[in-house]
């Protein structure tokens, strides 16, 4: 056992650190910092930088173009994706349709879409959740009904982020409306510029426009767009929601921010104290730490597993990595609330390019109080906090 | 980055395992526990015969040369059996003293008799007043030609009551709350002025009161610098602490497969109770806190011998908190969760609860550590 970082591993660190540090432009770290969003443009701009170097897509298999770089040096890049702090690639695209079109799908398939996504040529995004299937995903009632060489879609889906950005919309469908209700489900991608797509935003308590729902009405899909079996779709989709947990614990995340609140709580005074030296706060700030660091070990402990498991076969421990990286990310976002203080008040909108009128209070506080509101999601998405219990529970436990 | 075990090492655990599956269960530990001592001397001679009691010193020192993670593996198996031998105060407290600060001679003298299993130590550090402050030292070392004369008052020694050799950190000069002037001394615990009260702690081991009142010692018994020993000190209880991580992840992660059994084979209601969500989450936030701790056990064992005497200690000030916090939430939930026969003295899980509880209070709770942690600025490496 010897838990340090070899020699390679920590000049690897530092060629990936020295990459971010010289290639993410200015303008986009700066939004990252002061906790705004990146606009699609950004992405697309800084993923394909990282396509460039050939690290857009590093988890994947190297002949779709992955790095083939060992699951450690896997986590440095993620650790130091986020701390640099830079914007995450698009995951519906690279972590989630990718690694199920490279396993499941056909090879047209894959010539077609898979550089694409590592290019952000096309924007992805989900069409899982519908208003009546939330965590009991597999109720859901969107249909695919066959016409010929075309699927027939009708339905809906909800919580679909980011879709009014989107190019395509990988589904879920029942195909077999006789069938159990895993056992009927196909995994179909759409192009959202289909007739019959309609996106309607649905705006978040921070104010936000992230998600959306997206109402199918008749809309007709070649069957050369189902991914791999049909009435198969139950298997790939747990498959990309045991992928999507592996990253979920965005430990890098929780180091930028609590490096930020630090530096943020030793500029704000209480009287001529810095909030940073008064016990009570940096007590709190520490027991965050803590946790953070006890999470980071129990990371690197399911990422040393990783290289010894079969692949595609999700660590359930990873759920651990959910449950805990998620309350210390919303943890990070009450610190820097309570940083912030009065001028968390004050709504306004987030500076777009060109915006030229002042802040109201320091330019960092802004979007503390949104942050906080919006990262309650955080819990709840990719498989509830509760649910990832009721997985412990079966898969670890035995219960 | 490697978490696997090396084949020697394994070979370790299977044998600890195997030794404590046979001879230490909770029946034996009892009968065990009504010696004089509070211990089996029989068990310690197989301690021996395996080769634990020697495992950190090297092999010059007479030892088997094993690291952090040997004593780790050792203390984890101790702390699923509710070992209660004096392996942690002779073996890495007092082993680590001289391991670290005593002269070839002092090394000649203790560490053959520790490794063969025929003397036992106890460290000697804490007083009425000092709570968990290792430098807050009132009782005095008073220079008397080459010797030494020793008055004070030291408390809850672990094991002090039967060691045949306590360390005792005593004050060569300056005043009680400063840090220099510290020194640590080898006293026969048969020495002339020195008495001792023992008595039963409540996890089941034993502890004592040693008062000292001109008890005379010989130069051969200061270990390291008379007037700087602290970084010593604090050298060893961080070594101690790593090690207790590691006893407490043992207890825990036997409290929570008591608990998931339980689960699984109390009916009521015509149904096991595992069937019951609310009890099914709350033993998954019990395994994220055991599995939490183990981490940070990790962290402490491969921090002991960070050369960087900060860093060593706020990393395990940090493990030592989130010990503290994970063993308070498992055991008071493994009591929870199994009802009135939790709060028994002849079912076990009250017993590791009890041990959880008391490994918070040695070397300084979760609070305290918290403290330091905070002091000494971010956690998070840069």
């Amino acid at each position: 056992m010897d838990l340090r970082f070899t020699p390679e591993e920590n000049a690897f660190r530092e060629e990936v650190r020295a990459f971010f540090r010289n290639a993410l432009p200015e303008t986009i770290r700066h939004k990252m910092i002061m906790g705004h969003h990146p606009s699609k443009d950004d992405l697309v701009t800084w993923s394909r930088i990282l396509n460039a170097k050939g690290w857009a897509v590093p988890h994947w298999p190297v002949e779709h173009g992955g790095t083939g770089w060992s699951p450690v040096q896997q986590y440095i890049f993620r650790d130091e994706l986020q701390q640099a702090p830079a914007p995450e690639p698009l995951a519906f695209g690279v972590s989630m349709v990718g690694p199920v079109i490279y396993t499941f799908g056909s090879e047209e398939q894959k010539r077609r879409f898979l550089p694409r996504i590592a290019n952000l040529d096309d924007w992805w995004c989900q069409g899982f959740s519908e208003p009546g299937s939330g965590s009991d995903l597999a109720s859901l009632k969107t249909t695919a009904k066959r016409d010929g060489d075309t699927y027939v879609i009708n339905g809906q889906k909800t919580w679909t982020t980011l879709a009014q950005h989107a190019d395509w919309i990988f589904c879920l469908a029942r195909t077999d409306m006789a069938a159990k209700k895993q056992e009927g489900i196909s995994f179909i991608l759409i192009d959202m510029k289909t007739p019959g797509i309609t996106v309607r935003p649905i705006q978040t308590i921070d104010g936000g426009l992230e998600v959306n729902e997206v109402f199918f009405d008749d809309v007709r899909v070649p069957v050369e767009n189902l991914v791999g079996q049909e009435n198969k779709g139950w298997d790939y989709a747990k498959f990309l929601l045991g992928n999507e947990r592996v990253g979920i614990a965005r430990i890098g995340i929780s180091k930028a921010r609590l490096k930020r609140i630090r530096e943020l709580a030793s500029l704000e005074r209480i009287g001529e104290v810095p909030l940073i030296q008064t016990p009570r706060f940096r007590e709190k700030l520490a027991a965050v730490e803590i946790e953070l660091k006890a999470l980071e070990m129990t990371q690197l402990r399911v990422v040393a597993a990783e290289s010894r498991r079969e692949r595609g076969k999700p660590d359930p421990a990873s759920s651990i990595l959910k449950i805990k990286g998620s309350e210390i990310q919303q943890a990070t976002t009450e610190l820097l609330l309570e940083v912030v203080g009065p001028y968390a008040l004050p709504y306004q909108e987030e500076p777009d390019e060109g915006w030229n009128e002042p802040p109201i209070g320091p330019d960092w506080a802004g979007a503390a109080a949104p942050t906080y509101f919006n990262w309650r999601k955080i819990s709840i998405y990719g498989g509830s906090n509760e649910i990832q219990k009721n997985i412990i529970a079966k898969a670890i436990l035995g219960l | 980055m490697d978490f696997d075990l090396t084949e020697e090492q394994r070979l370790l655990k299977d044998s600890v395992d195997r030794l404590l599956a046979d001879r230490y269960d909770f029946d034996q530990r009892r009968s065990y526990q009504k010696a004089e001592e509070g211990w089996s001397r029989e068990i310690w001679a197989q301690y021996a015969e395996l080769g634990l009691l020697g495992l950190p010193f090297t092999e010059e020192q007479g030892g088997f040369g094993g690291g952090p993670v040997e004593t780790m593996i050792v203390m984890e198996a101790f702390g699923r059996a509710l070992a209660l031998e004096p392996y942690l105060a002779t073996v890495v407290l007092g082993g680590g003293a001289l391991r670290h600060g005593g002269s070839a001679e002092q090394q000649a003298r203790f560490i053959p008799a520790i490794v063969e299993g025929s003397h036992t130590l106890a460290l000697a550090h804490t007083e009425r007043q000092s709570r968990y402050d290792l430098f807050d030292v009132a009782t005095t070392a008073r220079r008397d030609g080459s010797a030494y004369v020793l008055d004070g008052e030291k408390g809850v020694v672990l094991q002090g009551d039967s060691a045949d050799t306590i360390l005792v950190t005593a004050r060569t000069a300056g005043s009680r709350r400063d840090k220099d002037g510290i020194g640590l001394f080898l006293v026969d615990a048969k020495a002339a002025g020195l008495s001792r009260r023992g008595y039963p702690t409540q996890d089941g081991m034993r502890a004592a009161e040693i008062s000292l009142q001109g008890v005379t010692v010989g130069p051969e018994s200061v270990i390291g610098d008379p007037e700087g020993a602290l970084p010593l000190v604090e050298r060893i209880v961080d070594e101690g602490m790593a090690a207790l991580c590691a006893e407490a992840v043992g207890a825990m992660h036997e409290m929570h497969a008591l608990t998931v059994d339980y689960l699984k084979t109390r009916k009521q209601f015509g149904v096991t109770i595992g069937s019951f969500q609310v009890l099914q989450h709350r033993a998954v936030e019990m395994f994220v806190m055991l599995e939490q701790a183990r981490s940070m056990a990790m962290l402490a064992t491969m921090m002991v011998e960070e050369p960087d005497a900060a860093e060593r200690a706020r990393a395990i000030a940090a493990a030592k908190v989130q010990i503290g916090r994970s063993g308070r939430f498992v055991g008071q939930q493994a009591v929870q969760l199994h009802g009135g026969v939790g709060v028994t003295m002849e079912y076990k899980v009250g017993h590791y609860f009890k041990r959880a509880t008391m490994i918070d209070t040695q070397f300084g709770d979760a609070d305290h550590h918290l403290g330091r942690v905070a002091e000494a600025g971010s956690l998070i490496a840069a």
